[in-house]
C-alpha cells in the first residue's frame, strides 16, 4: 500500500511542478470553506456573515444544508469545515462524540452566554396566571394552567426532543417534588415548539416549554424560571441529587483539524471571532423580524457592524 | 358458493377460538421483568454497537493508504474505501454541479477542468446563467414538440409561477439534482429487472431486499448514506437513488415476466440477436409497466426533496424546512406547490417522450427535421435580447428579465397566514373537547392495551393469523420477522408504532374505501380523486404539520392526523381502481337480476374489487409506518423517536439500521399476510 501511496504522491508533485511553483507561501488555498447552514434563522445568517469574512480575505466560501446533529460527524470526516453555533446542551453530546473520535478541534467560544430552560411567555407572568412566576416554587400551585389534552389533568413540560437532554427534565421534576404534579412530553423538534407557542400566545393560554437565549423568542418577551442555582454535580446524571437548574452555557465554535493548515488566516479570523447575545439577536431579528432574505440580513449587518468583524481579520 | 361458505364459516371459528386463546393469555400472563412469557431479552443489543465498529472499521481503517496532501503538505493516512466512496461522490457531484450551472451559472464546472487557483487568478472564467425565460421557454418548445399545446401550456403556467414568486433558485437546484437522480433511478431500476428477469437466482435475492428497502424509512439510512458519501447534493441523490429504484426494479420486472412467449419467439424468428431482442423487442412490449415505474420514481425522487435537505440536498427542499421553522406556513406552501409542480411537469414530458413515436418513413427538409431545435435558438436569442433590454429597464439592481432572486417574487404568504391565523383563532377552543376526548377515551386506553400484551400473547396471535390465512410457512415467515423485533431492546417502542399505525388504517380505510365507492360512480369524479392522490404523494407532508400543531398541540392526535391525511391516499387510489375494474358484463348481470344500486355495490362490485382493495390496504400500511415515523418530527416515543435520535447518536449508523428493519418487519409482516390472503381470494373469485 506504500507504493500506492508513493504513486499517488508522485502524481501531486507533477501537478504542482506543472501549476508552477511561483504561488505566494502560507497564504490560504483557494479550495472552498465548507459552511454548514442549518434550519434556524440565526445559524443561516451568521454563516452569510462569517462567510463574507472569510470572501473578504480572498476565500472561496461554499454553503451546504446539513442536519444540525449529523454536522459533526462531517466536520470530523472534512465534508464540512466549520460550525459556528455550537450550543452546548443540545449539541454538547455530539460534539464531543466527534471530538473523541478524532478530526475535529475545538476553535474557541463566543462571548454569548447562552442559557438553555424551562420558561414561559411573558404574557404567563404579566397576565399574573400563575402568581409568584418565575420563581419554580410557583409551580406547586398551578398544574391546572399548564394541562394538555394528553397530560391526565397534571401539568406539562414541553421538553426537546430526547436526544437533546435525555431524561434531564422528568429527573429534575420528580427531584423537585414535582413529580405527581408535572409531566414531560418530549417534542419531536424546534419547530414544533414555536408551533405550540404562537397557537398558546393567540389563546392566551399558559405553556411551559423548554427555549433558549439568544433567540428569536427574545424579541417577543419568554421568561425563564428561576430554578435553585446550578452547580458542577448536582445533576443525577453527576452524582448529584438534580435540585438545580441550568447553567449558564457556552457557545463554542467547531473545525475540521486540517482548517488551521490549508487556511492560515481565515482560521485566524474564525478562532478570534466571537458574538455576544445583543448580536446573535441582532442577526435573527434582521429576519425573523425585519423579513429580509437571509443573505440579505448578512450583507446589512456586514455593512453596519465594520468596526466588528474588521478586528477578527487583523 | 356452498364450499367457500363452509371453509369461510370454519376460518371464522379458527379466528375466534384464537382470539380467546390470545385473551386468556394476555390476563394470565404477570408483567414482570423476567418472566419470558411478558418479554423476551434484548439478546440483539449488542449488534447495533458491532454494525458501527464494523462500518467505521471499512471506511476508516482498513486497507490504510497514504495520500500526500498538497494543501497541508503532509501525508495523510486515509482509508482505501474511503477514497473510493469519495471519488464515487465527486463524480455524481460534478454532474448535479454541471447541470445546475446550466441553469443557474457557476464556477465549479469549470474548476473541475481548472483548479480554485485559476479561479481566484482569472475572475472573468465564469460561468453565466441562463437568463430564466429561455430555461422556461425552451421548457414550453419541448413540451409542444413532445404533445402539442396543452403540454407546452401546463410548462408554460408551471415555469412562471416558479419564476414570478422568486423560487426559480431553489428550483433549478432541486431540478438539477433530480435530473441526475432520476435518471440514474430509472436506469438502475430496468438494469437490475433485466438481470432479474434473466436469472432466477438474481431475483431470488434481489426480492427480500426490494422488500427491506421499500419499507424501510428514509430517516434511518442517512447516517449510513452521510458515513459513506459525506454531506451535500450528491449525498441527498444516493438517498433518493435508494428509494426511488426499487418500485422501478419491480415494475420493470412485472413488465418483462408479462410478455408471452410467443411475442419473444416472432422476434428470434426474425433473427434478433440478444441485445436487438432486449432493446427491440421486450422492453418496448413491456412499455407500460416500465412507464409506471419512470413515473414512480419521479413522484419517488420529488418526495424525498425534503429529506434529502438534511444530508446537503440544496434547493426547495431545505427553503421549505427553513420557512417551516420561522412558522411562515405561506412561504412553505408556495415552495411545495413547486415541488409538486415540477413532479407533474417533469412526469408528463418523460412519459410524452416515451409515447412518441417515431415516424421513419418521413422525407423532411433539414428545417422540418430541426424546427424544434431551431425554435429553441430562436427563444435563447430573443431571451438573451430581452435580459440585456432588461437592464435598461430596471435600474435599482434586480434584472426580473434575467434572474428573480430568491423570495423577490410576487407572494400569497400573507393570504394563507392570515387564513393558518383565523383557523387557530375560531377552531382551537371547538377543537379541544374533541382533543380531550379522543385522547382520554380512545388514543390512551388503546396505547395501554398494546403495551400490556404479553410478548407471547402477541406471537400467537400474529402467528396463529399466519396459520388460518397460509398455513405453517406463513406462520413461520410471520413469527421471524417478529423474533427480529422482540430480540432488540426496542420491543415496547414498536408496539407503540403498531397502535398509531393500527389506528391511523383503520381510520384511513374507512374514508378511503367511503371516498373511493362514491367517486368511482363517476368518470369525472375519478379522475379528480386520482389527480389529488397524485398530487398529495408528491406535496411535502411537513407543511401540514405545523398547522395541525397549532390546532391539537404536541399530542398523538396531531400525529395521527398527518399520518391519516398521509394514508388515506393509497387506500382511496386502490378502491377507485379496484371498483372501476369490475367488469362491465357482470355489473349488467346484476341489474338485470333487478339489483339496485346499493345492493349492486355491496354485493357484487365490493366483493369483486376487494382483492385490488386488499392491495390498497397493503399500501395504506407501508404509508402510515412512513408517516409514523415522520410523526417524530411533531413528538412521540416510538421506534420513530430513536431513528431521529440516531441522527446524533455515537452508534448512529448501527442504530439507525437496526430500528429502520424494525419498521420494515413489521410492515413486511402485514404485507405477507395480506397478499396471501388477496391471492386466494383472487383464485377464489376467478380474477386470477
Amino acid at each position: 500500500m506504500k507504493y500506492l501511496g508513493r504513486i499517488v504522491f508522485a502524481a501531486a508533485f507533477a501537478i504542482m511542478i506543472a501549476a508552477g511553483m511561483g504561488q505566494a507561501k502560507a497564504a490560504d488555498s483557494s479550495s472552498p470553506i465548507v459552511i454548514p447552514t442549518h434550519n434556524w434563522s440565526s445559524q443561516v445568517v451568521m454563516a452569510y456573515i462569517i462567510g463574507g469574512i472569510f470572501e473578504s480575505l480572498g476565500d472561496n466560501v461554499e454553503y451546504v444544508p446539513a442536519d444540525s446533529q449529523a454536522v459533526y460527524e462531517a466536520i470530523r470526516n472534512g465534508d464540512v469545515t466549520i460550525s459556528h453555533e455550537v450550543w452546548q446542551s443540545t449539541f454538547g453530546a455530539s460534539f464531543y462524540n466527534a471530538m473523541a473520535k478524532g478530526g475535529l478541534i475545538d476553535a474557541g467560544t463566543h462571548e454569548a452566554e447562552t442559557l438553555e430552560e424551562m420558561g414561559v411567555p411573558n404574557y404567563v407572568i404579566e397576565n399574573n396566571l400563575c402568581p409568584g412566576l418565575p420563581n419554580w416554587e410557583a409551580l406547586a400551585n398551578c398544574q391546572d394552567v399548564f394541562s394538555t389534552a394528553d397530560s391526565d389533568g397534571k401539568g406539562r413540560w414541553l421538553e426537546g426532543p430526547q436526544s437533546w437532554h435525555g431524561d434531564l427534565m422528568p429527573n429534575r421534576l420528580n427531584a423537585l417534588g414535582l413529580g405527581d404534579k408535572y409531566v414531560v412530553k418530549f417534542a419531536g423538534g424546534a419547530d414544533a415548539i414555536w408551533a405550540e407557542l404562537s397557537s398558546a400566545k393567540k389563546e392566551g393560554r399558559g405553556i411551559i416549554t423548554f427555549n433558549w437565549t439568544p433567540n428569536f423568542t427574545d424579541a417577543e418577551g419568554f421568561s425563564f424560571i428561576e430554578f435553585p442555582p446550578y452547580y458542577d454535580g448536582c445533576r443525577i446524571a453527576d452524582g448529584g441529587d438534580g435540585k438545580c437548574g441550568s447553567p449558564k452555557g457556552w457557545l463554542k465554535k467547531a473545525a475540521n483539524y486540517k482548517f488551521p493548515k490549508t487556511h492560515p488566516a481565515a482560521y485566524s479570523a474564525f478562532s478570534k471571532l466571537s458574538f455576544t447575545t445583543t448580536q446573535i439577536g441582532q442577526m435573527a431579528a434582521l429576519v425573523d423580524v425585519d423579513k429580509m432574505s437571509h443573505q440579505d440580513a448578512a450583507k446589512a449587518w456586514l455593512a453596519a457592524n465594520e468596526d466588528v468583524w474588521k478586528a477578527f481579520t487583523e | 358458493m356452498a364450499m367457500n361458505r363452509i371453509s369461510l364459516h370454519s376460518k371464522s371459528t379458527q379466528f375466534a377460538a384464537l382470539l380467546v386463546v390470545f385473551i386468556v393469555l394476555c390476563l394470565s400472563i404477570d408483567p414482570t421483568e423476567n418472566s419470558i412469557l411478558w418479554r423476551l431479552p434484548a439478546l440483539l443489543a449488542g449488534v447495533p454497537a458491532m454494525v458501527n465498529n464494523s462500518v467505521e472499521f471499512v471506511m476508516f481503517e482498513w486497507m490504510p493508504i497514504e495520500i500526500y496532501n498538497v494543501e497541508i503538505e503532509e501525508y495523510e493516512e486515509t482509508a482505501l474505501v474511503k477514497e473510493i466512496t469519495r471519488s464515487f461522490s465527486g463524480a455524481l457531484l460534478f454532474c448535479i454541479q454541471f447541470i445546475r450551472e446550466i441553469f443557474l451559472g457557476g464556477v465549479k464546472t469549470i474548476v473541475a477542468f481548472t483548479s480554485w487557483d485559476y479561479i481566484r487568478e482569472n475572475p472573468w472564467a465564469q460561468w453565466p446563467a441562463l437568463p430564466w425565460t429561455v430555461v422556461a421557454g425552451c421548457a414550453v418548445v419541448l413540451g409542444y414538440a413532445l404533445n402539442g399545446r396543452w403540454l407546452a401550456l401546463l410548462v408554460a403556467f408551471s415555469t412562471i409561477y416558479v419564476a414570478v414568486f422568486g423560487q426559480w433558485e431553489p428550483a433549478m437546484e432541486t431540478l438539477s439534482f433530480v435530473l441526475i437522480a432520476a435518471p440514474l433511478s430509472v436506469l438502475l431500476g430496468l438494469g437490475l429487472g433485466i438481470v432479474a428477469f434473466k436469472s432466477e437466482k438474481t431475483e431470488a435475492i434481489l426480492m427480500p431486499l426490494l422488500n427491506v428497502a421499500q419499507t424501510m424509512p428514509h430517516f434511518s439510512y442517512l447516517v449510513p448514506v452521510t458515513v459513506f458519501f459525506g454531506v451535500g447534493d450528491h449525498a441527498g441523490a444516493i438517498a433518493t437513488i435508494i428509494f426511488a429504484t426499487p418500485p422501478m426494479i419491480r415494475l420493470s420486472l412485472l413488465g418483462l415476466k408479462a410478455i408471452s412467449p410467443e411475442v419473444m419467439e416472432a422476434g428470434m424468428m426474425n433473427g434478433c440477436n440478444k441485445v436487438q431482442l432486449l432493446f427491440r423487442v421486450l422492453i418496448p412490449t413491456a412499455r407500460r409497466n416500465i412507464l409506471v415505474g419512470v413515473n414512480q420514481v419521479i413522484m419517488q425522487c420529488l418526495a424525498m426533496a425534503v429529506i434529502a435537505s438534511f444530508i446537503g440536498a440544496k434547493g426547495l427542499g431545505f427553503n421549505l424546512l427553513l420557512a417551516l421553522n420561522q412558522l411562515r406556513i405561506g412561504q412553505a406552501l408556495e415552495l411545495g406547490i413547486c415541488i409538486v409542480l415540477i413532479a407533474v411537469v417533469l412526469d408528463k414530458l418523460s412519459l410524452s417522450w416515451a409515447n412518441k413515436q417515431v415516424d421513419y418513413f418521413a422525407d423532411l427538409s433539414f428545417v422540418e427535421r430541426n424546427k424544434y431545435a431551431l425554435m429553441m435558438l430562436v427563444v435563447l436569442l430573443a431571451g438573451v435580447v430581452l435580459a440585456y433590454l432588461g437592464s435598461f429597464i430596471f435600474k435599482d439592481g434586480i434584472n426580473y428579465l434575467y434572474a428573480i432572486p430568491h423570495n423577490k417574487g410576487i407572494t400569497t404568504e400573507n393570504f394563507w397566514q392570515s387564513g393558518v391565523d383565523w383557523m387557530v383563532d375560531n377552531w382551537y377552543s371547538g377543537l379541544q373537547g374533541f382533543n380531550t376526548a379522543l385522547i382520554v377515551h380512545i388514543l390512551i386506553p388503546m396505547k395501554n392495551a398494546y403495551l400490556s400484551m404479553p410478548v407471547s400473547a402477541t406471537f400467537l396471535l400474529v402467528m396463529g393469523v399466519g396459520f388460518i390465512i397460509g398455513g405453517v410457512r406463513s406462520a413461520l415467515t410471520v413469527g421471524g420477522f417478529l423474533l427480529f423485533i422482540a430480540l432488540t431492546e426496542w420491543w415496547d417502542r414498536a408496539l407503540i408504532t403498531a397502535y398509531m399505525t393500527t389506528f391511523a388504517v383503520i381510520v384511513s380505510v374507512i374514508i378511503g374505501t367511503v371516498v373511493g365507492s362514491l367517486c368511482a360512480r363517476s368518470g369525472l369524479a375519478t379522475k379528480i380523486v386520482l389527480l389529488v392522490c397524485d398530487t398529495l404523494q408528491t406535496f411535502p407532508s411537513f407543511i401540514y404539520l405545523i398547522p395541525v400543531i397549532m390546532l391539537f398541540g404536541v399530542t398523538d392526535t396531531s400525529v395521527l392526523i398527518a399520518v391519516i391525511i398521509y394514508a388515506t391516499i393509497p387506500a382511496t387510489r386502490y378502491t377507485v381502481e379496484g371498483l372501476r375494474n369490475v367488469p362491465e358484463s357482470l355489473q349488467d348481470a346484476g341489474s338485470m337480476s333487478g339489483v339496485n344500486h346499493l345492493q349492486r355495490l355491496i354485493n357484487i362490485e365490493l366483493p369483486l374489487a376487494f382483492p385490488h382493495m386488499m392491495l390498497g390496504i397493503n399500501q395504506t400500511v407501508v404509508f402510515a409506518l412512513f408517516m409514523v415515523i415522520i410523526g417524530a418530527m411533531i413528538g412521540t416515543d416510538d421506534l420513530g423517536q430513536y431513528i431521529l435520535k440516531s441522527l446524533s447518536d455515537k452508534n448512529g449508523i448501527g442504530n439507525g439500521l437496526m430500528l429502520g428493519l424494525c419498521v420494515a418487519f413489521i410492515g413486511l409482516a402485514v404485507d405477507h399476510l395480506i397478499n396471501r390472503w388477496a391471492k386466494d381470494r383472487k383464485t377464489a373469485l376467478g380474477l386470477a
